[in-house]
């Protein structure tokens, strides 16, 4: 039996996120994204499928006294799209809303046409994509008309980070 | 629709309507009476024309276009003699060329430059190629030339043949013919089959492509041929353009037996197309390479919103 003083510390946080719904097996690849190997400050809670009403089993993380950006959260939806954002403010939700892949991704992924401009070293420009295709997820290159689909995205995110 | 042109680019086919294409060829049409004599609208206008890339045709063709409407050009047909040279960016290239002049003409080898390009400047910048993705003007060309010498696109069986997985002409043009009325075959070596997602694009567009690896079948079927050049420098491993070099040859022979259906190519020709179809009547690709005078100026004039007298 756990003790109460330490169950409380797993299940509760007093400020920062817990995503909710993470496909089942998927939280260890938001870990990887979000870079939180490298994250010494904040105390982290990872679950991993445990059971759901809405999904059967999921995943959970959740992240003392850090808050999400839209990018990071952008890159969540391409991993993990039933996910749900919840930020935690003095123990309590704040707020409420599930990942949502915006209709143009900029500066989250390197577009793998080596001959693209937004490859080209020095030039001014970051990689944008527009999601042409929610499930499976898949984008096409603003500047060269490149596909990618959900692997070779998916497989850049956790490379790269 | 005049105004919808002016002060904007010109980067790609894909964002461009029937009626915009066609409002550009009726513009093109109008413009041929000055083809030789020249005009003065542009008088005091001048073009850079930034070539990264070698070009004959495209360069010269909107030079000829921007001197015939009384304008003047200024540029470089390779980076040679630039501080490209030095390792300046394309950037800071277009962002100092485009101080000294009112539009923009570039061509360069990596794919998506050209947009780019628009969003840094201010002038119009025209898409001259910009490596294998796209090449909007040879297209208008491409188009005006099957207008010209066939009455009207719609209707006709048209076959692609040749290089069309790396050739950017046949990528534009087959975007552009999603907004005709066509047949399209599309003739190709195995290993140089059009990319699958321009496939897709192409059967989303309603346009059900068939591909064939039979040239004379789909010569005997089409109204018109068009033959592209299989592109050495496109090709990542220079074994595989060796297997596919001399992969076809269009020859007179083959055009009388297949009922002499128009031939167009975007020229430079290399084996594909035999010289002694050369002085066959529906062999126009000089003619077509011509069209991308008339072509240019009436685009040059709709960009920088001229008044053709």
């Amino acid at each position: 039996m756990v003790p109460e003083k330490q169950q409380m510390k797993i299940t509760r946080i007093e400020n920062g996120t817990v995503i909710d719904h993470i496909s089942p097996g998927a939280a260890l690849k938001v870990f990887e994204i979000l870079g939180l190997e490298e994250d010494e400050e904040s105390s982290i809670t990872l679950a991993i499928r445990v059971k759901s009403d809405r999904m059967g089993k999921k995943d959970l993380l959740k992240i003392e006294d850090k808050f999400l950006t839209h990018k990071e959260s952008a890159m969540i939806a391409l991993i993990s799209p039933r996910a749900t954002i919840n930020i935690i403010r003095s123990f309590e939700v704040d707020s409420k809303h599930p990942v949502e892949l915006p209709g143009k991704l900029t500066g989250i992924f390197d577009c793998d046409n080596p001959n693209c401009i937004t490859n080209q070293e020095r030039e001014p420009v970051e990689p944008q994509f527009e999601v042409t295709s929610k499930n499976p997820i898949a984008v096409r290159c603003l500047y060269c008309d490149n596909l990618m689909d959900e692997k070779q995205v998916t497989g850049q995110l956790i490379q790269n980070n | 629709m005049e105004s919808t042109f002016a002060g904007s680019d010109f980067i790609t086919i894909r964002d461009k309507s029937r009626e915009q294409l066609e409002f550009i060829m009726d513009k093109a049409r109008r413009m041929e009476r000055y083809r030789n004599i020249g005009t003065d609208c542009a008088r005091g206008h001048l073009m850079g024309t930034l070539f990264f890339e070698p070009s004959t045709r495209t360069r010269i063709s909107f030079q000829a276009a921007m001197k015939r409407l009384g304008g003047d050009t200024v540029g470089f047909p390779s980076t040679e003699g630039t501080s490209v040279q030095k390792g300046e960016t394309l950037a800071d290239t277009l962002r100092t060329v485009s101080q000294y002049v009112d539009i923009i003409v570039l061509r360069h080898p990596s794919e998506g430059s050209a947009k780019l390009a628009s969003e840094l400047l201010d002038v119009p910048v025209m898409n001259g190629g910009d490596g294998g993705a796209n090449h909007p003007t040879q297209t208008l060309l491409d188009l005006y030339t099957i207008r010209k010498e066939l009455g009207e696109i719609d209707g006709k069986t048209i076959t692609l043949a040749g290089d069309l997985r790396y050739s950017r002409t046949t990528r534009s043009l087959a975007r552009a013919l999603t907004h005709f009325d066509v047949e399209l075959i599309l003739n190709s070596p195995e290993q140089l089959r059009m990319k699958e997602d321009l496939l897709m694009e192409l059967e989303e567009e309603g346009l059900n492509p068939v591909e064939t690896d039979d040239l004379e079948g789909s010569a005997a079927k089409a109204d018109l041929i068009y033959a592209t050049r299989i592109q050495k420098e496109r090709f990542p491993d220079i074994s595989e353009y060796k297997k596919v070099a001399h992969a076809y040859e269009i020859d007179k022979e083959l055009l009388e037996k297949t009922g002499e259906p128009l031939l167009l190519h975007p020229l430079p020709r290399v084996n594909e197309i035999n010289p002694d179809v050369d002085d066959m009547d529906n062999s126009v690709f000089f003619d077509q390479a011509g069209n991308g005078v008339p072509v240019r100026m009436a685009l040059i004039a709709l960009l920088l919103d001229l008044t053709d007298r």
